[in-house]
């Protein structure tokens, strides 16, 4: 096992206040699981998944409620027992409707059967322990969602030579990650060695920020008897390192493609989230329930890191932090910088949460928008290398194919441009607007191509 | 169930924070780093110094005002842009420029050249450099007098080079009249030139601020002058009887002014780091090639303004190669 420094230099990039010391201290705390919980069906990429439960049906704690939606997408099981109480429409992690189940808690802890496991995975054909981390409903714990039992099953033709597992938690406020470095070191190195068993071996690389040398030092400590490998890769502190094109090119040097994949470099990225909950899911038969969520701002009178069942309400986890010091602000689901704003703390926690942050106005941007001062900053700053202010501007006066040229598509919304910009532009509005708007002409004329040669029939 | 949400939340989308900057608070920053320019001019010409800032900081205000009035805009002086044209417009004003010549040039300043053009943001040209040169083709004489503390107009380096040079005759030698510590620090002799120019050291400090600040890049400045030194240092190396030595090139004239407050404009100057670059360099080529051929003993304002024509071109064939492409796409 080495440690060593990112080789390559990420381009752009802001340094926005951390913020982390409120909770990067603080134990992970678990939350006992509140009477009403609503697991969403959408907390991840691809199809909603399927409730298999009705009304009135009693549920045990891991149970499966829900079948996966369609081939890219994930199961859900139960974080507690009790009866289903509803099928009923809520609210995602990313603010879409969604169909949650609501289960009402009976506190009996009535476990279900355990999922299959396999506590001896290194004799296990891959197939054998991909339907394992499928059957146990694993998303990319990272933000996006993506069916992790999908991701680690790339087509033949791709050869993955580096796993890289993202350990950056580059986003301000956040610690979950963090914390699950320092306390459980040797579960995720678990997770990782089962991930490397089923993708045949490649190279590892721990992606971790050099602000979080206590969690450098537990998974150098956990990984010490790992091969040559195997390394711990210390990034620079800067955001958005932690975002995949970021890290794979930090330390492989490689760019993902535009519109490709990581597997199309040779690099797939995991989040250390996700190898815990695939640990727990291949050695233990345990679905993913669960998760770490830090509950921080300064709005929030105990700022903690807390174990929360999937379908808490982000309600009840704030009341388990004390509740809040004071209303209005923002309360924003995942990190300031690419979170969701909510207007209403009755959501309940996905697969996705990491952060809940209720934050006051004067934590908060609020500016009047001047016209763009040409100033280049956003260039500067563009992690992607793109032109936000001409994008911008480009937009705005409705050139949707001058920001197409302009590479608008690769924008990954991360806010840099908007976070440096002087003349507080809404930056990544305009660029989300642009995407859209090409999106559908794009989607029109593929309508139009398949469409016409039958409708210009006589 | 506590209740812990008896009032709404904002709703808005990301990023929810921001690094804090601001056009007032780049402006703001821009009138700190003047102030030991300021200072300079005040220490060698008193009340002349006083009276051409005041002219020209409040005819473009008053200008601003007025246009944006009659634009039927938002009175939008806060972001205090009319105030950095006017004290730069100052700056690259000689002494003895009669005060009326003053308004009158910040009028264009900020009328023509800015507010026309759609106001900060959507100007082409920097306005201050449009106002003194508007001013230097109307009032030549008035423009090019230049004069000690004492009212005895005497010449430049740059203008005592240029007048021999144009006459045939052998340089000035300048060693004596003007040493070059007095000419970059602006004392004795060597306090010359328009209210910007008397001292390059006052400028560096300033520039130095900007930099420390993040409001300008390294880049143009170093470019900028980079270029002028390097050229007239070659030229000084072939024939120093010919060519003014590339010490005074630097120590004299608007060079620091133009590198460090002019061309850094934001507006007025290129998006991208390449296309910075180019704008620097082409400063520099065209500032040398108008002080050692042209008919005016100084070019930096006349370079600049045409790079600023240059700039959204440069913007064009400078994009920079985005993450996930290759280097095909054309401009």
């Amino acid at each position: 096992m080495k440690v060593l420094r990112a080789p390559f230099i990420v381009r752009g990039a802001t340094h926005p206040a951390y913020h982390k010391e409120a909770t990067a201290g603080r134990p992970i705390e678990p939350l006992p699981p509140p009477p009403i919980l609503q697991v969403p069906m959408l907390q991840h990429l691809g199809a909603p998944s399927k409730p298999i439960v009705q009304k009135g049906d009693k549920v045990s704690v891991g149970q499966l409620i829900a079948e996966a939606g369609g081939p890219v997408s994930a199961c859900a099981h139960s974080p507690v027992s009790g009866v289903v109480k509803a099928i009923t429409e809520g609210i995602s992690a990313t603010g879409r409707p969604t169909p949650v189940i609501e289960i009402e808690n009976d506190g009996q802890n009535t476990p279900a059967n355990l999922l299959q496991s396999r506590p001896d995975w290194t004799s296990e054909q891959p197939s054998t322990l991909i339907g394992l981390v499928a059957a146990a409903g694993i998303v990319g714990m990272g933000g996006a969602g993506f069916p992790t039992h999908v991701k680690i099953n790339p087509p033949p033709a791709k050869k993955i030579d580096t796993l890289i597992i993202n350990g950056a938690e580059c986003e301000p406020y956040l610690t979950a990650d963090h914390r699950l470095m320092v306390e459980q070191p040797q579960t995720i190195w678990q997770g990782i060695r089962i991930l490397r068993h089923i993708l045949r071996g490649p190279r590892i690389r721990v992606a971790i920020e050099d602000n979080k040398p206590d969690a450098i030092r537990a998974l150098t400590d956990a990984m010490k008897e790992a091969d040559d490998e195997v390394a711990i890769v210390v990034l620079p502190t800067a955001y958005p390192m932690g975002a995949e094109k970021q890290l794979i090119y930090s330390i492989l040097g490689r760019e993902v493609p535009s519109g490709g994949l990581p597997s199309d470099v040779g690099a797939l990225v995991e989040n250390v989230a996700t190898c815990a909950a695939v640990f727990d899911a291949v050695v233990h038969g345990r679905p993913l329930t669960h998760r770490v969520v830090t509950v921080s701002g300064s709005l929030v009178q105990r700022p903690a890191n807390v174990l929360a069942p999937i379908g808490a309400r982000f309600s009840d986890l704030i009341a388990f932090c004390g509740g809040l010091r004071a209303t209005g602000g923002k309360l924003i689901c995942g990190g300031p910088m690419m979170g969701v704003a909510h207007v209403d703390a009755s959501t309940p926690v996905g697969k996705t949460v990491s952060g809940i942050l209720a934050l006051s106005r004067r934590e908060l941007a609020f500016y009047e928008t001047h016209p763009c001062i040409a100033c280049g900053r956003c260039v500067r700053a563009c992690p992607m290398a793109l032109l936000p202010c001409t994008i911008s501007i480009a937009v705005e006066a409705k050139q949707f194919d001058e920001a197409e040229r302009l590479h608008v598509m690769d924008c990954i919304e991360c806010g840099c441009c908007a976070y440096v910009c002087p003349a507080h532009r809404p930056m990544v509005q305009f660029m989300r607007q642009g995407k859209a708007q090409i999106q559908m002409v794009r989607r029109l004329k593929l309508q139009q191509q398949t469409s016409s040669p039958t409708a210009l029939k006589p | 169930m506590p209740d812990v949400e008896p009032q709404p939340w904002i709703l808005s989308p990301s990023p929810h924070i921001h690094e804090g900057s601001s056009v007032r608070g780049l402006m703001r920053d821009v009138l700190i780093a003047l102030l030991p320019a300021v200072l300079a001019a005040a220490l060698r010409h008193g009340f002349d110094a006083f009276r051409l800032i005041l002219v020209c900081a409040s005819s473009c205000v008053l200008a601003e005002m007025a246009a944006r009035f009659l634009m039927r805009r938002s009175l939008a002086i806060g972001d205090l842009s009319a105030l950095v044209t006017g004290l730069l417009l100052a700056l690259n004003l000689p002494p003895l420029l009669p005060s009326w010549m003053a308004a009158l040039g910040s009028f264009v300043a900020i009328i023509i050249a800015k507010q026309l053009f759609g106001g900060l943001g959507y100007n082409i040209f920097n306005p201050a450099l449009a106002g003194r040169v508007f001013l230097l083709i109307s009032f030549p004489v008035a423009m090019t007098t230049w004069a000690l503390p004492d009212a005895v107009t005497t010449a430049t380096p740059l203008s005592a080079w240029k007048t021999a040079w144009a006459a045939g005759a052998p340089p000035p030698a300048f060693g004596e009249t003007w040493p070059l510590r007095d000419l970059f620090l602006g004392i004795r002799n060597g306090g010359l030139g328009s209210l910007g120019e008397i001292s390059e050291a006052a400028i560096l400090l300033g520039g130095l601020y900007l930099l420390a600040r993040r409001v300008i890049d390294w880049e143009i400045p170093l470019f900028f002058i980079g270029t002028v030194a390097i050229l007239s240092g070659i030229f000084h190396w072939i024939d120093p009887t010919r060519n003014l030595s590339p010490l005074y090139h630097l120590a004299t004239g608007g060079l620091f002014l133009g590198a460090f407050f002019m061309a850094t404009d934001l507006v007025t100057t290129p998006v991208t780091r390449t296309g910075q670059i180019l704008f620097a360099l082409g400063c520099g080529v065209l500032t040398f090639v108008i002080r050692r051929f042209g008919g005016y003993p100084e070019g930096v304002s006349f370079a600049i303004l045409i790079m600023n024509g240059a700039a959204p071109l440069l913007d064009r064939y400078t994009v920079p190669r985005p993450y996930g492409h290759r280097r095909t796409s054309k401009p």
